[in-house]
């Protein structure tokens, strides 16, 4: 066990670091989504009623500066070893990065166009879903990386709480001293970060695909 | 003005700042005509345009559209029946041409094949290329956008048009010709318009009645063009129309609004002596020739000598001539810079009809 990274392992665990790196997706991709989900509308609120913006990103703010350990340690006698303890604490990270996003994404749409909206005749609710969201779209999805990337990092630590996911091996390096397991979970992780951050890229480029015609006119 | 299309009757509107305000605001614009809101920046005029389709709602007054009081209609359903033009356009950015243009009836709900028509004839009535249609207006140049703008705003055809500076942001030239081009369709469309511009010269142009705003949206005067022009009702108006407002009436009048005169004009069979005796009764020494009532030309005492009609001598052709349907801005630049200090005025083709003279057309001009 006196080699730094042992390929053999590997090899014979392909089938476990599969499994792993899919549940290592999975709390990933839910922290984000319930994170959009909650995120969405207290930007709403923050880009529709001013005031309410300071509030929300001061809270957001505070839970983004919780160390994540100490978070879990909190929560466990409340909610358990659970999956839902994990969540918590990674859907509450996202939050001041995506609403931060949204806000400023919304306040970037042009004046002149949400005014010939408004006076060609679109309702309040067509402004914001034909007009405003579809135009802040690109920034948003950059926020979605950018909380994409960092809940990658952060679900290693979840394995603290025996949630799984690629933190289970950094976790069992650190315990046997073992360095192929520390180096797999490490790397597995940006491997992970930085194939969602290169398909997000994809993504938002196919879904604005005026953007893109703008930016081949300005090359 | 018996049936207005748009009726403000005392409609005050404050702000907060200040500024931009409508203070007792009274106007009808009448069905079918545009109405142009000119004044300084400040003066209230956009703001009062913003007041027809609800953009801004007064603070007291009241406004009809077609007769129905607009506070009491559904805004999103008010501003549907109305075109909207901005001078910044606010093309939505994410939509092709083709689905900015057939924004409205969309909305609407119209069926997608009526739509599709209808984008159709609008590009070819604004001369937008085909294969403009598929393009994002960012890759668009800025005179192509003014025009899509436009075009959206008539998409479901409404029977009023809101214009807000819609030809500014594009340079002079192509601003001519949008307006030009404006002008053409108006007459074919019948819209109610009211159009808004800080441009004295662009309000005369296209206006059918002009209101000249001053601070707090007050109406200074409101009338035609040429009204204004030849009765500037006080101070103000005269020094937003500017000082060439004559040179702006002969641009707004037409030759065939005023009486030419005979000037001298023989037969090409008359004898030189009825020549001489045609330039000694008009005062003029030369004389026009026309066979058949078709101008010839013009010949003077030097021409005549040694021949013994009019037609034998060699008849020289006008350098220019103006019709009756020529500016008489057109026609002054016809007198002054002609030899003989007159203008020929012709018709369907080169028929003779008199000529125009300095004195002529300040006559014209005054009755």
């Amino acid at each position: 066990m006196n080699d730094l990274f042992r390929w053999d392992y590997v090899f014979d665990h392909l089938d476990e670091i599969q499994a792993s790196t899919l549940e290592h997706l999975k709390l990933t991709l839910l922290a984000v989504g319930v994170g959009l989900l909650i995120s969405f509308p207290l930007a709403l609120l923050a880009h529709r009623v001013r005031w309410t913006y300071g509030p929300i990103t001061w809270v957001t703010g505070v839970m983004f500066t919780i160390p994540s350990l100490a978070l879990f340690a909190f929560l466990v006698p409340f909610t358990g070893l659970t999956v839902l303890t994990a969540e918590i604490g990674l859907v509450s990270y996202t939050l001041l990065i995506l609403i931060r996003n949204i806000v400023s994404a919304l306040d970037a749409v042009p004046a002149d166009v949400r005014e010939s909206a408004v006076g060609m005749g679109l309702s309040p609710g067509q402004v914001m879903w034909r007009v405003q969201v579809p135009l802040a779209l690109p920034v948003i999805l950059g926020g979605v990386r950018i909380a994409t990337v960092t809940t990658i990092g952060l679900v290693t630590v979840t394995a603290v709480i025996g949630q799984g996911g690629v933190g289970t091996y950094i976790l069992s390096g650190l315990r046997s001293l073992v360095p192929t397991f520390t180096i797999l979970g490490a790397a597995l992780a940006i491997i992970l970060a930085v194939t969602m951050d290169r398909l997000l890229v994809l993504v938002e480029k196919l879904v604005t695909p005026w953007a893109r015609s703008r930016s081949a006119r300005t090359a | 003005m018996s049936d207005p299309m748009i009726s403000l009757d005392g409609v005050t509107k404050r702000f907060a700042s200040g500024s931009n305000a409508v203070e007792d605001l009274s106007l009808d614009v009448p069905k079918g005509e545009t109405v142009v809101l000119v004044g300084p920046s400040g003066c209230g005029k956009t703001t009062t345009m913003k007041l027809i389709n609800r953009l801004v709602e007064p603070t007291t007054g009241t406004i009809t559209v077609n007769g129905v009081d607009i506070l009491r209609q559904d805004p999103v359903e008010l501003r549907r029946s109305i075109g909207y033009v901005i001078q910044s356009i606010g093309l939505m950015p994410h939509r092709t041409v083709e689905q900015n243009i057939g924004m409205v009836p969309r909305l609407m709900g119209w069926p997608g094949s009526k739509i599709a028509d209808r984008v159709r004839e609008l590009s070819e009535m604004f001369e937008l290329d085909a294969t403009l249609l598929k393009r994002y207006p960012s890759e668009l140049s800025g005179g192509q956008r003014q025009r899509v703008g436009v075009a959206r705003a008539l998409a479901a055809d409404p029977p009023v048009m809101l214009m807000d500076e819609p030809f500014g942001a594009v340079d002079p030239i192509v601003r001519e010709r949008l307006q030009d081009q404006f002008l053409a369709l108006k007459a074919e469309l019948a819209k109610t318009i009211v159009f808004v511009t800080h441009d004295i010269d662009e309000a005369i142009k296209m206006a059918d009645r002009i209101a000249i705003l001053n601070t707090g949206a007050r109406v200074e005067q409101y009338a035609p063009p040429l009204e204004i022009l030849r009765d500037p009702a006080n101070d103000f108006v005269r020094d937003f129309v500017g000082a060439e407002r004559g040179l702006k009436r002969l641009a707004l009048s037409i030759v065939g609004d005023i009486d030419v005169e005979k000037g001298p004009v023989v037969s090409r069979t008359a004898s030189v002596a009825e020549a001489e005796a045609e330039m000694d009764r008009s005062g003029f020494d030369w004389v026009s020739v026309v066979t058949d009532g078709e101008l010839a030309g013009w010949v003077d005492r030097d021409a005549l000598k040694g021949v013994s009609t009019v037609g034998d001598a060699k008849a020289r052709p006008f350098s220019a001539y103006v019709t009756a349907e020529d500016s008489l801005r057109q026609a002054l630049d016809s007198i002054v810079t002609s030899r003989t200090n007159v203008a020929v005025v012709v018709s369907e083709g080169q028929r003779y009809r008199g000529i125009l003279t300095l004195e002529g057309l300040s006559k014209g001009l005054s009755s």
